[in-house]
């Protein structure tokens, strides 16, 4: 992962890039957006119910059209309410993965696999059945899956339709924890081994960390920030959406060898820094995401001896800035590593400290706080 | 076992009735769909209009078919005219008689299950790149297919059994238009024809059960094909 301050390749020019400028009334409601997506890796819009994000992924399958204004994918003109253009949802080649998997109760599994399958991708169904996982279920009718293979059922159905874009609506959604973390880790797989851009929709912090590379946060049908990802984790002025009390920042870090005794992944960051993690399934030499909780995160002016958090992290302080809402905390954003981590303190602690900017010290981060990709 | 007479009224009935109802079946599953999935200006007058039959007397039905399609009639002398068709009088005439008087049946019944059919199905059929007739012919038909079976039946059923709107519009023609209730009604005025009128009675009822126990049948068989447990499970 590149450095946490570029933000260049978000709007780089790209051949399936999907713009949008768009407007529509739904009674009280009101969006307005104007956007670029990249044309590669996970987009998500991201708010909370009712900021029109799913109003928004519509008006991109071509189901529902705006009061005004254009989308385009690539050179394609997909709506463009001036012109008289709106390109009807079958000729649009999005593939869109609902909320509710949207099976077809009288198709089995391979007949809903096949039903827009797309000449091109014929060679290719194999590879999407068993990267899916769903090799088994081919012959079982949808109404008895569970609720995660019908997502998964779900997803290889759009893909071979041969999208050019995938939009995935709160796929995750109804899921129980475990089923979560393995269709999330199924998808994640899935944006890693294919070149399809996807937007993905949600509203849940963690779902975003974990996948998401580009970020667009909507709120109150406004596009309140656009970006990449670890950057906007870094905007103190969006914690508030970002997860608020849950905020969290990524760092991007490479698996360096598994210690079997304690059964620990040992990562280690661009300057040589190491971590320890409850054992990965990784192997040595690849890239990880790290989703660190800003309330995990601890700071001491000297390496503290006789303490437990095993992770220590060399640090400068790069900001201080008081949260929003509450008058006992405030953020620190740090420099690790040329990475941007943030931390909350209570504004007593960092009083009796004598924090300021530009002060190297050691984070301390505990163990378990990982998450990764 | 069964004169001759009573093979022509039954050969009679179920010609008129299979005519009528093949014949409604394309428009009155067109209509049924336009009032599932659209709103339209005079759609409630539509409505009105298509379950007419249901309310007015059959007699009034038939009168208004008589001076709209008879000879003299506007659309009727236009028939004669461009095809040399007339129906008063003919078994044809009855035939559409009856298909005025199934056709609120068939679109009631289509209707309802059409609007049964989830919508987000269709939107996620159309994602995948099937046009809007492919959507309806694999996924809106086939979701919607009891209540379709349903409605041909009640349609079949309320075509075999018309009387007023047939008697007034294509009268009682033995060998023509004579249909098993008509029969049956020529019998009852006729002195000492008590036990013809019976036997016409019992068939009536026979004709009528089949035609249930047929589509309670068809039915399920579209519901088995729907719920499926798999075999393989």
């Amino acid at each position: 992962m590149p450095d946490a301050t570029s933000v260049t390749h978000f709007h780089a020019n790209n051949g399936t890039a999907l713009s949008l400028d768009v407007e529509r009334r739904q009674g009280e409601f009101h969006l307005q957006a104007s956007l670029t997506l990249p044309g590669k890796g996970v987009t998500a819009l991201f708010g909370a119910s009712g900021s029109g994000k799913t109003s928004l992924l519509r008006m991109i399958a071509g189901l529902d059209r705006p009061d005004s204004g254009t989308i385009r994918l690539g050179e394609k003109t997909l709506t463009d309410t001036r012109r008289g253009i709106q390109v009807p949802p079958h000729r649009r080649r999005l593939g869109v993965v609902f909320q509710e998997a949207r099976l077809f109760p009288h198709y089995r599994v391979r007949g809903n696999l096949a039903y827009g399958l797309h000449p091109s991708m014929r060679s290719r169904v194999d590879a999407i059945v068993e990267l899916l996982g769903i090799g088994h279920l081919l012959q079982r009718l949808p109404a008895t899956l569970s609720g995660g293979e019908a997502r998964r059922v779900a997803i290889g159905r759009a893909l071979l339709t041969a999208p050019r874009l995938l939009l995935m609506d709160e796929p995750l959604t109804g899921l129980d924890g475990a089923r979560k973390q393995e269709l999330l880790h199924y998808i994640d797989q899935l944006a890693r081994d294919i070149d399809i851009p996807i937007v993905y929709v949600s509203h849940d912090p963690h779902e975003l960390t974990a996948i998401a590379d580009h970020l667009v946060l909507l709120d109150q049908g406004q596009v309140r920030a656009e970006g990449r990802l670890d950057v906007l984790l870094n905007r103190f002025d969006l914690t508030e959406h970002l997860g608020g009390f849950d905020a969290a920042s990524v760092i991007a870090a490479r698996v360096e060898m598994h210690d079997i005794h304690y059964a620990l992944t040992r990562l280690t960051l661009e300057d040589g820094q190491t971590l320890s993690v409850p054992r990965l399934d990784a192997s040595p030499g690849q890239r990880l995401r790290l989703r660190i909780p800003v309330r995990d995160v601890a700071l001491a002016l000297t390496e503290p001896r006789d303490i437990s958090y095993r992770n220590r992290l060399h640090a400068v302080i790069q900001r201080i800035e008081p949260l929003d809402g509450s008058r006992a905390s405030v953020e620190l954003g740090l420099s690790v590593s040329g990475q941007a981590l943030r931390a909350r303190l209570t504004r007593h602690a960092l009083d009796e400290m004598g924090l300021d900017v530009g002060m190297p010290v050691v984070a301390l981060i505990r163990s378990v706080a990982f998450e990764t990709r | 076992m069964l004169t001759e007479a009573e093979w022509q009224a039954i050969l009679i009935s179920l010609r008129v009735a299979g005519t009528a109802v093949g014949g409604i079946l394309v428009p009155g599953v067109a209509l049924a769909w336009l009032m599932a999935r659209h709103e339209f200006r005079g759609k409630a007058l539509l409505d009105g209009i298509v379950h007419l039959p249901l309310v007015l007397p059959p007699v009034v039905v038939g009168y208004l078919l008589l001076i709209s399609l008879g000879r003299q009639g506007w659309l009727g002398q236009w028939l004669d005219a461009w095809f040399g068709v007339t129906l008063p009088f003919t078994w044809q005439g009855a035939a559409v008689a009856a298909g005025v008087m199934a056709f609120p049946l068939l679109v009631r019944a289509v209707r309802l299950s059409l609007e049964a059919v989830d919508v987000k199905l269709e939107a996620a059929a159309s994602t995948l790149g099937a046009n809007r007739w492919r959507v309806f012919f694999t996924i809106t038909l086939p979701l919607a297919l009891p209540g379709l079976l349903t409605g041909t039946v009640l349609a079949f059923a309320r075509a075999l059994s018309e009387f007023g709107a047939t008697i007034t519009f294509a009268s009682n023609i033995p060998g023509e238009t004579r249909t098993l209730p008509l029969a049956l009604y020529t019998l009852i005025q006729t002195p000492g024809a008590e036990a013809a009128a019976a036997r016409l009675c019992v068939l009536s009822i026979i004709i009528a059960m089949l035609s249930l126990l047929v589509s309670e049948w068809l039915a399920r068989l579209a519901r088995r094909r729907l719920r499926e447990r798999d075999s393989q499970r």
